[in-house]
């Protein structure tokens, strides 16, 4: 099978680049490691100066977070793009990322430490979600039409939208509000040990479970009928991918903040070489994903010496890599 | 092997009756085609029969068990549903769209596997798709696509097969593919076909069986010959109709002539029977 040929191809070499990158950004930073040294440091003897706290404090958690929150937030976008049957849809479509983006500004409003704002954030994203369920439920018990749920999403993702203006409109704008701002802007500098350990369940499950259900997705992307008549539960089915997806990405913003693009570029990058059969969009998007989010926070925090918030760049870089591959594929392959 | 219904009722409102006490009862290898004028409640039937709708009374049964007390799974391993071909947001290779009909036999976390791509394959032979391989179904014609749906319902190797308007749109050619098909998978693989058309002739053509929706929740069901007359297709579809039949060598053709549309009487417009 040609296609299963050139899949496998793509993954093996971006595997491997991900390697070579995560090695690079290794030795990249404020200031520089010498490649022998990481390597040593990584497999052979511990040392006990600034180079190892360097880099099992900083640099090999922040890598690590990096490429979970791509993976995760790739994955995520590629299964609303098939539950909704709309190539527009992004992990924020049900109000996850506002939600969690309210939660963290009240965690920074009230001078919580960074975990406190960690679990605000994860607690109000996955509020979020929970309330469209609940919106949902208020309307009748007949089954919803996905429109419905991405209509509820918006009223509730707007709603928290609100809710986190007003935060910063209360925040003292000498200390509090720069500091909700530059969050919102996503950034990967606050990315600890800890914080790794809380969230990595919880993205790595998510996006387990996206994976798992791969060839499900397929069957959710048609209209609600054909899917009935392929033995699909689709209450069970679409209440796992809501569920994992938001997790996924609640999990993601809690930690990095809010970062655009990465759910809504690479899915597509990935349907550009491998067509729609979500078999090859999934784990192409975790590869592309985690490769291009690791890519993105290596230039942020090594281009400049103050730090470049993430979002700024997914998109500055985001939007000529897909006018390129737009270019050279000829467009969305039906 | 058998497929039933039983005094089903479903309207979207109280006050406008559509499907009202319908039982039909049809047994394998045969061929039922639903009848009626637009709005009639042709595909509210579809629905409620397959489950995607629930009777408000009565109920579809397989071999005598209530549907809706088959698990999800067990029921469409039998049955197969080809909607109206259309196309979709996104679009899948024509191979990968087969496949899709094993879905049935597959758990949520399960991918396909080689056996599944074999009987996908004779799903594709059968339904003469194998060219297509390769193609995405967006690149298709409304006819190859709608054969690939025929393809992907017979994937899941259905003793049923249930198509909403399965030639509706097509050229005269692409119609007796579909029709021809559809007829072939009833005499030879002993399916028993469910199908709604707005075409008489190919009601006549193909089916053992009709079942006539005239509105009001009144309808009729019988073997074709007896049932499809000129009279009641008059009643059906509020048009003057002349029958010609042509023989051609051993086989006999009917074609059924719309003339003139008739006055319309109101309420009163279909026969009384």
């Amino acid at each position: 099978m040609k296609q299963g040929r050139k899949f496998e191809i793509w993954m093996g070499a971006s595997v491997l680049l991900i390697l070579i990158c995560a090695l690079t950004a290794l030795c990249m930073g404020q200031f520089h490691i010498e490649l022998s040294r990481v390597m040593r440091e990584l497999f052979i003897e511990h040392g006990n100066d600034n180079v190892h706290t360097t880099l099992y404090n900083i640099r090999i958690p922040r890598i690590l977070m990096s490429l979970l929150a791509g993976a995760g937030l790739a994955a995520s976008g590629a299964a609303f793009q098939s539950l909704f049957s709309n190539p527009l849809a992004t992990p924020d479509t049900l109000g996850v990322a506002n939600g969690a983006s309210f939660g963290a500004a009240l965690g920074l409003l009230l001078g919580g430490n960074a975990f406190a704002v960690q679990g605000t954030a994860l607690f109000f994203g996955i509020m979020a979600v929970l309330l469209v369920f609940l919106v949902m439920k208020g309307m009748g018990p007949s089954n919803p039409s996905m429109l419905m749920v991405i209509l509820a999403g918006m009223v509730i993702s707007s709603l928290f939208s609100a809710l986190v203006s007003l935060i910063k409109y209360v925040a003292d704008p000498q200390d509090v509000l720069p500091v909700i701002t530059f969050w919102l802007m996503g950034r990967f500098s606050g990315v600890t040990r800890k914080s790794l350990l809380v969230s990595l369940p919880l993205i790595g499950g998510g996006t387990a479970m996206i994976f798992l259900l791969r060839f499900r997705l397929n069957a959710l992307s048609l209209s609600e009928e054909e899917a009935l008549s392929m033995g699909v539960n689709l209450k069970r089915v679409r209440a796992l991918v809501i569920g994992a997806a938001a997790m996924t990405t609640a999990a993601v913003v809690s930690v990095c903040g809010v970062i655009g693009w990465v759910g809504l570029l690479i899915p597509h990058i990935a349907r550009m070489l491998f067509g729609n059969d979500n078999r090859y969009v999934v784990p192409a998007s975790v590869t592309f994903g985690a490769l291009f989010m690791l890519i993105v926070d290596t230039l942020a925090r090594c281009v400049n010496a103050a730090e470049i918030p993430v979002s700024i760049l997914t998109a500055v870089i985001g939007a000529p890599v897909f006018i390129l591959l737009l270019r050279k594929s000829g467009g969305i392959r039906g | 092997m058998s497929i039933e219904v039983n005094a089903g009722t479903f309207s979207y409102r109280k006050e406008k009756l559509l499907l009202q006490d319908i039982s039909f009862s049809i047994g394998s290898g045969e061929i039922l085609a639903i009848l009626g004028p637009n709005g009639v409640g042709k595909t509210t039937l579809m629905k409620c029969l397959l489950g995607f709708l629930p009777w408000q009374s009565g109920m579809t049964s397989l071999d005598g068990t209530d549907i809706r007390a088959m698990k999800g799974r067990k029921l469409w391993q039998q049955v197969a549903y080809v909607p109206q071909a259309r196309q979709n947001t996104f679009s899948y290779h024509v191979e990968d769209m087969v496949l899709l009909g094993r879905s049935p036999y597959l758990g949520d976390f399960s991918m396909p596997g080689k056996k599944d791509r074999e009987i996908a394959e004779q799903a594709m032979e059968l339904a003469g798709v194998t060219h297509l391989i390769g193609k995405s179904c967006s690149q298709l014609s409304g006819g190859e696509l709608q054969l690939v749906l025929i393809a992907r319902a017979l994937a899941a190797e259905p003793s049923y097969l249930v198509l909403d308007e399965p030639e509706s749109g097509l050229d005269f050619r692409n119609q007796l593919v579909v029709l021809d098909l559809v007829e072939r998978l009833s005499r030879e693989k002993n399916m028993t076909v469910i199908l709604n058309t707005h075409y008489p002739d190919h009601a006549l053509r193909v089916s053992d069986q009709v079942l006539l929706l005239f509105g009001q929740g009144i309808y009729q069901f019988g073997r074709t010959e007896g049932m499809l007359t000129a009279e009641h297709m008059r009643a059906l579809f509020g048009v003057d109709i002349a029958v010609w039949r042509e023989m051609s060598g051993e086989k006999e053709y009917t074609a059924v002539i719309p003339l003139e549309i008739l006055p319309s009487k109101g309420e009163d417009r279909w026969i009384n029977h």
